[in-house]
């Protein structure tokens, strides 16, 4: 692999030779600064997306075991500084968001309301897909936030088609496509790397490697456990990602986005983190040790790392609590929505299914 | 303020489960995350978490009961402090959800009126054309070519993706001459990587574009399936109508000449029972244009699937400035009051064609072609069915599962008794398609064992 000084610039792939491939550049430049210089409004509100994500997901899998959320269900717990992290990284409402079927913690991440979510989950028409989606089908065109797909790597081609949108129309928009160190494997997922760069997409693509593809431990599943440099074959610069530190995951979008944002092609984003949870509810996890979990749940935890760095900040004790107090306040408002909406009308099993009538 | 602790549901379809373990006892104080229990479901040992933070009061439920009702109280926790956990399940609201999700399971209560398929609504037909209008002759291959300019001329975010659509011109010439008028943003060539590109495709049309997709043959698509099917078709629906995919697959499909059974297919029946899918397969040049230029206007996701045998038989083509036509509206070719002969695509023609030969014999056959596959124009079946009594069905594609079968049943469901004649149905032989040109021809439908499954329904 060809390495580059931290300084050198990443020149236009088609017009020089393979010697100034700067395959590194956008690594070094994130290691150079590895961290985030967040205020400490904005640490707080970090904080309080991580927290409302991980109270929700709490929630989430308590209404999964009292039997109001039915099917599968994959919460995100442990993962909340991946979504926090790089969608504050994006411009709301302009840039395009796609991902996988682990979507709750994301959707909430672009501030969509908890309790249409909640809804969702729960199969209420008041939902956001009006209880026909489900907790992997979900969607807000108004967020752009694209889904919400249930097809393991389905989402990778897809938002390489959004990107392709925001460069057709040439409104300076990009696309982040999440998906998994299991998605990864997908030939579908090769295919689109290649047409991205190809016809230099905006789109950043966010591997969310939580060491687990459902069962199979990345190792068992994949011949280069490095994911960021799975783009290598395509030109496509790669970075290599602290996913359990929110101000990391920040800093690390911000190089990206520069650089897809300046017309230079897709760049590929490999997040380290972890899920604490199972693949989805019914998963007994028994291909982890209990001591892993816990050694990260003690050591890595993203949320408790904001609230010491906040601490040690100086903002009180108090301050926090109230944080804490107003979240389950709003997680509990979403799960009684969501408990007490009504079931869609029956006429509801037919609308929808198309747009004109013929 | 106590909280209690229920036998959660651990999977989809676990309704009661074993208290295998107790990992905390009486009194314990717990926090968020900490394992309370082992649980067995019905597919594994499943460990539970506490969600709360506090002491555990009673555990009411011994380790290794058998048989533990879900939403059981199993246990209770003493919360502690500030912590505000309401407990969301007032006594016995799982049991009730659990009941109306049985009661939902039984067959809708909804009158058959709401279903789309029979609603009654008003029936669009084809634009008239003017008296004096001039008819000009064009093939197949460029009326889908004009269509495709003309649609790309009236809205900017249509444009055509493929394998060589663009500088090669197409690999069957549909796209001639598109790259020279709009460039190469909206003329685009791919790699050979369906999947990926029909993704692309989809995912510009969730966007907010309008592609349109060629596959050089539909056999190819069957690698990019899952977009057509998963991505496009559902979208609408799974997001309540919130995001659209109007998108365009287009190429041609079925049994091309000699080129062996990979690349001799109809997906018809395929892509014609997915719920969401728009899918038309047009015989003649007229058909071609106004359904494709409709096709392209769709808020909804269509397959668009054309004949490579065709593409260079030329057709009279009204001169229109916008010449549209209705999708999910069949057309009488031929008008006969002895027996209907139902068809699309490439079998319109043989269809014709033997109808011509029954003429000779005394037969007035009426050839209908249903030129849109789905939503199926059922009252055109069934109209004509009504005047002639008879019924057969030419189709170029396997018999098992065919839009034959699916005109067959619709003809028993709501035509029975208009019937003279068992409804026949002439098909591909059940074969993949050999290459051997005897073979081939043996393999495939004619005019002539059209005509013979007539005479048989006349009883001739």
């Amino acid at each position: 692999m060809a390495k580059s000084a931290p300084s050198r610039k990443a020149t236009d792939k088609t017009a020089v030779g393979e010697e100034t491939f700067a395959l590194r550049s956008l690594q070094d430049a994130h290691d150079a600064n590895p961290r985030f210089a967040a205020s400490d409004e904005q640490l707080l509100h970090f904080y309080e997306q991580m927290l409302l994500i991980r109270r929700f997901e709490e929630k989430a899998g308590q209404l999964y075991g009292l039997g109001l959320i039915g099917g599968f269900c994959h919460l995100y717990i442990g993962q909340e500084a991946v979504a926090v992290g790089l969608q504050s990284a994006l411009k709301a409402g302009h840039d395009s968001v796609i991902t996988g079927y682990r979507d709750h913690g994301h959707m909430l991440a672009y501030g969509i309301d908890p309790k249409v979510i909640m809804a969702e989950l729960t199969g209420r028409a008041a939902g956001i897909s009006r209880g026909k989606g489900g907790s992997m089908h979900m969607f807000s065109t108004e967020h752009k936030f694209y889904g919400g797909h249930g097809i393991v790597g389905a989402q990778v081609p897809l938002g390489a088609g959004l990107a392709f949108g925001h460069k057709y129309r040439e409104d300076g928009g990009l696309c982040m496509a999440y998906f998994g160190d299991g998605a990864a494997n997908q030939g579908q997922v090769y295919e689109a790397f290649n047409m991205a760069a190809l016809w230099n997409l905006p789109i950043i693509f966010v591997v969310e490697n939580n060491g687990y593809a459902m069962g199979t431990a990345v190792t068992r599943g994949s011949a280069e456990t490095h994911f960021h440099r799975r783009g290598t074959a395509f030109r496509i610069p790669g970075m290599n990602v602290n996913g359990m530190d929110v101000l990391e995951v920040r800093a690390a979008a911000e190089v990206a986005v520069a650089h897809v944002r300046s017309g230079k092609g897709p760049v590929l984003m490999e997040l380290q983190t972890y899920r604490y949870r199972g693949h989805s509810m019914s998963d007994p996890a028994k291909y982890r040790t209990r001591e892993e979990v816990q050694e990260m749940r003690d050591n890595r935890d993203p949320i408790d790392a904001a609230k010491a760095e906040l601490l040690a900040r100086g903002v009180s004790e108090e301050r926090l609590k109230e944080i804490e107090k107003q979240i389950r306040s709003r997680v509990v408002e979403a799960a009684d929505f969501a408990e007490n909406s009504p079931e869609p009308e029956m006429p509801e099993l037919y609308t929808d299914i198309l747009v004109e009538s013929y | 303020m106590s909280i209690e602790l229920k036998m959660p549901a651990l999977s989809p379809t676990m309704e009661e489960g074993t208290l295998a373990k107790w990992l905390v006892k009486e009194g314990d104080t717990v926090k968020s995350g900490d394992i309370l229990a082992e649980i067995e479901t019905d597919k594994a040992t499943m460990e539970f978490e506490s969600i709360d933070e506090g002491v555990i009061g009673a555990i009411l439920v011994a380790e290794g009961t058998e048989g533990v009702k879900v939403g059981t109280v199993i246990a209770t926790i003493s919360g502690e402090g500030e912590v505000e956990v309401v407990v969301p399940a007032k006594a016995g609201t799982a049991d009730s959800i659990t009941q109306s999700a049985k009661e939902s399971a039984a067959p809708p209560a909804v009158p058959d009126q709401v279903r789309d398929d029979v609603k009654p609504k008003p029936r669009p037909a084809d634009p008239a054309i003017p008296a004096g209008t001039n008819m000009q002759t064009i093939t197949v291959r460029e009326a889908l070519r004009d269509a495709m300019a003309e649609e790309m001329r009236r809205d900017d975010r249509v444009f055509v993706m493929g394998e060589e659509v663009a500088q090669y011109q197409g690999a069957y010439k549909v796209t001639q001459g598109l790259l020279d008028e709009f460039g190469p943003k909206r003329v685009i060539d791919t790699p050979i990587t369906e999947y990926g590109f029909a993704g692309i495709g989809a995912g510009a049309a969730m966007g907010g574009l309008r592609p349109i997709v060629e596959f050089m043959t539909f056999n190819f698509a069957m690698q990019a399936i899952d977009h057509v099917i998963n991505s496009a078709a559902k979208t609408n629906y799974m997001s309540g109508g919130q995001m659209r995919c109007p998108i365009v697959f287009r190429g041609p499909n079925g049994a091309a000449s000699r080129v062996g059974a990979q690349h001799s297919q109809n997906f018809g029946p395929w892509y014609a029972s997915v719920p969401g899918l728009i899918v038309i397969a047009p015989y003649d040049a007229a058909d071609a244009k106004g359904l494709l230029k409709a096709a392209i206007r769709s808020e909804d996701p269509v397959v668009f699937l054309e004949n490579e045998l065709i593409y260079g038989r030329s057709f009279e083509l009204p001169e229109l400035d916008d010449h549209v036509l209705p999708i999910g509206k069949a057309r009488i070719m031929r008008e006969g009051s002895d027996v209907t002969i139902v068809s699309y695509s490439i079998g319109v023609g043989m269809a014709l064609e033997a109808a011509e030969v029954l003429a000779g014999e005394g037969i007035e056959a009426e050839v209908l072609d249903l030129r849109t596959l789905r939503p199926l124009d059922r009252e055109a079946v069934l109209t004509s069915l009504a005047k002639t009594n008879r019924l057969v069905i030419a189709e170029e594609g396997w018999p098992v599962c065919s839009i034959a079968s699916e005109v067959m049943a619709i003809c028993m469901e709501d035509g029975f008794d208009h019937l003279d004649a068992p409804v026949l149905r002439v098909c591909d032989e059940d074969v993949p398609l050999p290459y051997a040109a005897n073979l081939e021809k043996a393999a495939i439908i004619d005019a002539g064992r059209i005509a013979a499954a007539v005479r048989k329904v006349c009883y001739r």
